[in-house]
């Protein structure tokens, strides 16, 4: 094993539609065999390698196992960006929701200088309901119609299906995104980690 | 015998174990008079430092110079413990990030005197194998953070160990579980200890233990129980005893001593109120004796807001985890604290289902340290834990902002490579802030350190530092910096924020062996006398109080018992010490009885102390 690419990692092509249980299979035959913990007798730098491969095999399975990071994944491996530096999805707002964004952007806005009236904490819960259900949606077809389209698409075709993936990951981040505002302006918990996956 | 030792390392009590070669089963090592747990108590005294149960014995007497809980400061700053630093008879220090303590005239920290607990578990493991222990598996509450692990790490170091694996105490508890009977399924650990409070949520398959969520508190725990009970008991005192306090113009909470004498009264009338509905409590002060009823249901109306705080964080890793507690197959008790009763309910109510502690709560720690160190020894092979990272890591970029590299419930070792530049030409330093923690403002977040990369002089922008995180199976934190344009490694200075340098620790290892606290010999011959000198002082008092209460032929058994015990005291043949100590406590075993049942007859009528005070005395 001397590949990077998280889907050679675990010998897989490179296609979204995994089985489940055999990934998680495949990953505790992996840890046992490149965990820190079976090689302490080893000497130091092969130690250190050891420690580096039982990372990727960790980190490989973290995203395979979620299919949407997998998605993810995949548009960054088949555009060849390896770090995640400058390459954060920018978010970005579905057409079809601009009126309703605007009047969100507003009720956020005017949440964050006075007080939330009940009536405004309600529209503000209904709206973030159906972002959920749009997130949902979105999370629904890019999981499933566009990685089928993915694994099936001819060579020639998938730069299509590449540049679909971003525009519903843009979507994805932009509707995460307003749904921890619309969270924060209700007072509600929210951390670091939620707020930016 | 084993090539590694798994230590767990209590705020209250510590323990060492190994796996038996011929029945493969982890079993704790006791002590030369065969008490397993090693209580978590340092005392600094004019003979030389004790630990353990001298050291225990000495928390009212030399309350001032006796450590205890010390793990609640490991990898803290001042600002951090300055509200429970109040409560604590010793003084506590700012340092420089790090506190310090100032006993026994010298100024020490928290790793040192976690050191001196470690070391007596090591000579312990020596004495049982006949050989040198270096090393150790040693345990940390899963919610520990980076500067805790560093800490325990240091504190083994300077205690002679090479410390193998730092291990999550919820986690080892599973793997000691998992060795006796591997039930397959998602289980639950709560642990809730002296003074840490984890929950982990793991998966059991194929001989894998893969955490799937850790959360935790790690300032709660049973000590809270002790506190908030003896903050109670002080006010009740107050309000009984007014008139003796204003006639010897005494402010308990101000006397150390006193204080601690409350403090431990609390914490053995919260013990056995787990097995009794009602206990009675006998303080001695000096004027007077402090005498009550408590019940169960008064403990539990103290404790409860306490106990309430574990619920949070069961919740948040079940959610982390994807889990609802319907998914739980199991779940696991472990820790001192899990003993009392209304724990117990919370978590049965909080899972549906009634939780399960077949193993000693106080020793599965150690247990499954001790399997961790035997997979680690090449030993065990079907076995691998799988554990994850409890808190976000991430780096403050501009404006104060955290950027999450690492997520909380990372499975490690992991790693993460993140790009850095210049921005001004001939800029030859960057300056890495690395913080630990789920807020988005670094000013929120726990500070682990600053790491300045040092590199060659370039135009701005043209440098490109290619920067390695890695969290390894410690979960430890190590930074490893490269530019890329130049392939050199780029030289990184670390600035603990809440840790110790490589050179203090150099000192302190050095400063160990200097230590005139001498040998196992001398250190054991101190334990022996100290414990001498507490039976004496009870046997004087004894005689003191109750001689006309026993016949003229016990108190010449018990005078004779006394006067060899202080012939033995004054030589240096340590068992023959504990021999003569042995005999006075046999002396005076039946006047303490008839003294107890003196005091207690006024308030109890004519009930026989054994019956009030239950098994536990």
């Amino acid at each position: 094993m001397t590949s990077n690419d998280y889907f050679e990692v675990f010998g897989l092509p490179r296609k979204l539609a995994i089985d489940a249980g055999e990934l998680q299979r495949s990953f505790y035959a992996l840890a046992r065999e490149h965990h820190p913990d079976f090689h302490q007798s080893a000497p130091p730098d092969e130690r250190a390698r050891v420690e580096q491969r039982s990372a990727l095999v960790n980190a490989a399975y973290r995203t395979l196992r979620d299919p949407i990071a997998r998605v993810d994944y995949l548009v960054r491996l088949e555009e060849g960006r390896e770090t995640r530096e400058d390459d954060r999805t920018k978010p970005k707002a579905p057409p079809e929701l601009l009126q309703e964004m605007f009047e969100i952007q507003e009720a956020l806005a005017e949440a964050r200088v006075g007080a939330l009236d009940e009536a405004t904490r309600t529209t503000l819960i209904d709206q973030r309901a159906a972002l959920r259900a749009r997130l949902q949606n979105e999370d629904g077809r890019l999981t499933g119609p566009l990685s089928r389209r993915w694994d099936s698409a001819a060579p020639a075709d998938r730069a299509e299906v590449l540049a679909a993936f971003k525009t519903a990951l843009a979507t994805r981040a932009y509707l995460r995104t307003v749904i921890g505002d619309l969270t924060e302006a209700l007072g509600e918990e929210t951390d670091a980690v939620h707020h930016r996956n | 015998m084993p090539s590694i030792i798994g230590i767990d390392l209590g705020t209250t009590n510590s323990l060492v174990a190994y796996v038996e070669d011929t029945t493969g089963l982890p079993r704790v090592i006791p002590d030369a008079e065969g008490r397993p747990l090693l209580p978590s108590v340092v005392a600094f005294t004019p003979d030389g430092i004790v630990v353990g149960e001298a050291a225990r014995r000495q928390l009212a007497r030399r309350p001032a110079d006796t450590v205890y809980s010390v793990k609640r400061l490991m990898g803290r700053g001042f600002e951090d413990v300055k509200d429970e630093a109040r409560y604590l008879p010793f003084r506590v220090l700012p340092g420089d990030g790090l506190v310090k303590l100032a006993v026994g005239g010298r100024e020490v920290t928290p790793p040192e005197v976690s050191a001196v607990i470690l070391k007596a578990l090591k000579e312990r493991a020596e004495r049982h194998f006949g050989e040198p222990v270096e090393r150790a598996v040693v345990t940390v509450p899963a919610y520990f953070n980076d500067a805790q692990r560093q800490a325990t790490k240091d504190a083994g170091r300077i205690a002679g160990l090479d410390v193998v694996r730092i291990v999550n105490e919820p986690t080892a508890a599973s793997l000691a579980y998992g060795l006796q009977r591997l039930s397959e399924g998602v289980i639950a650990v709560y642990d809730l200890g002296g003074g840490t409070f984890d929950i982990s949520i793991l998966r059991v398959k194929d001989g894998v233990f893969e955490v799937l969520a850790t959360n935790g508190d790690t300032h709660l725990g049973g000590d809270d129980f002790d506190r908030v009970l003896a903050l109670w008991l002080l006010e009740d005192i107050a309000a009984r005893h007014h008139a003796e306090l204003d006639r010897d113009c005494v402010d308990l909470a101000r006397d150390p001593e006193a204080m601690q004498e409350l403090r431990l009264a609390a914490e053995a009338a919260k013990i056995r109120l787990s097995a009794d509905e009602r206990t009675t409590l006998t303080i001695p002060f000096a004027g007077f004796t402090y005498r009550r009823e408590l019940t169960r249901a008064d403990l539990e109306r103290l404790i409860e807001p306490l106990v309430a705080r574990t619920l949070g964080p069961c919740r948040r890793a079940l959610a982390d985890a994807g889990l609802t507690p319907a998914d739980i197959a199991e779940v696991v008790l472990v820790g001192g604290s899990t003993r009392v009763p209304l724990v117990r309910r919370r978590v049965q109510e909080l899972f549906g289902r009634t939780p399960h502690s077949q193993l000693d709560p106080d020793e599965v720690v150690a247990l499954g340290a001790a399997v961790q160190a035997q997979i680690l020894a090449g030993g065990i092979t079907n076995m691998l834990l799988l554990d994850v990272t409890p808190l976000s890591l991430g780096i403050e970029s501009l404006g104060g902002i955290v950027n999450v590299l690492i997520p909380r419930n990372t499975t490690i070792p992991t790693s993460a490579r993140e790009m850095f530049t210049t921005s001004v030409d001939g800029q030859t330093v960057v300056d890495l802030h690395v913080l630990q923690g789920e807020r988005e403002l670094a000013k929120d977040c726990r500070s682990l350190g600053r790491f300045e990369l040092r590199i060659d002089p370039m135009p701005a922008g043209m440098p490109k530092i290619e920067v390695t995180f890695l969290i390894d199976a410690n979960g430890i934190l190590q930074v490893q910096a490269r530019e890329q344009r130049t392939g050199k490694a780029a030289s990184i200075e670390v600035k603990p924020t809440y840790g110790l340098t490589e050179a203090e620790v150099a000192r302190m290892i050095e400063d160990s062996f200097t230590y005139a606290e001498a040998d196992v010999e001398t250190r054991m011959l101190i334990e022996a006398r100290n414990e001498a000198d507490t039976v004496l002082v009870h046997a004087a008092r004894a005689l003191r109080q109750g001689a006309e209460l026993v016949s003229a032929d016990e108190r010449t058994s018990i005078e004779s018992a006394v006067a060899g015990l202080r012939a033995a005291r004054e030589g240096t043949d340590r068992d023959r010490i504990h021999e003569a100590t042995t005999a006075v406590n046999r002396a005076t075993e039946h006047l303490a009885e008839v003294l107890m049942d003196a005091a207690l007859k006024g308030a109890l009528g004519s009930r026989r102390a054994s019956e009030i005070l239950g098994d536990g005395g």
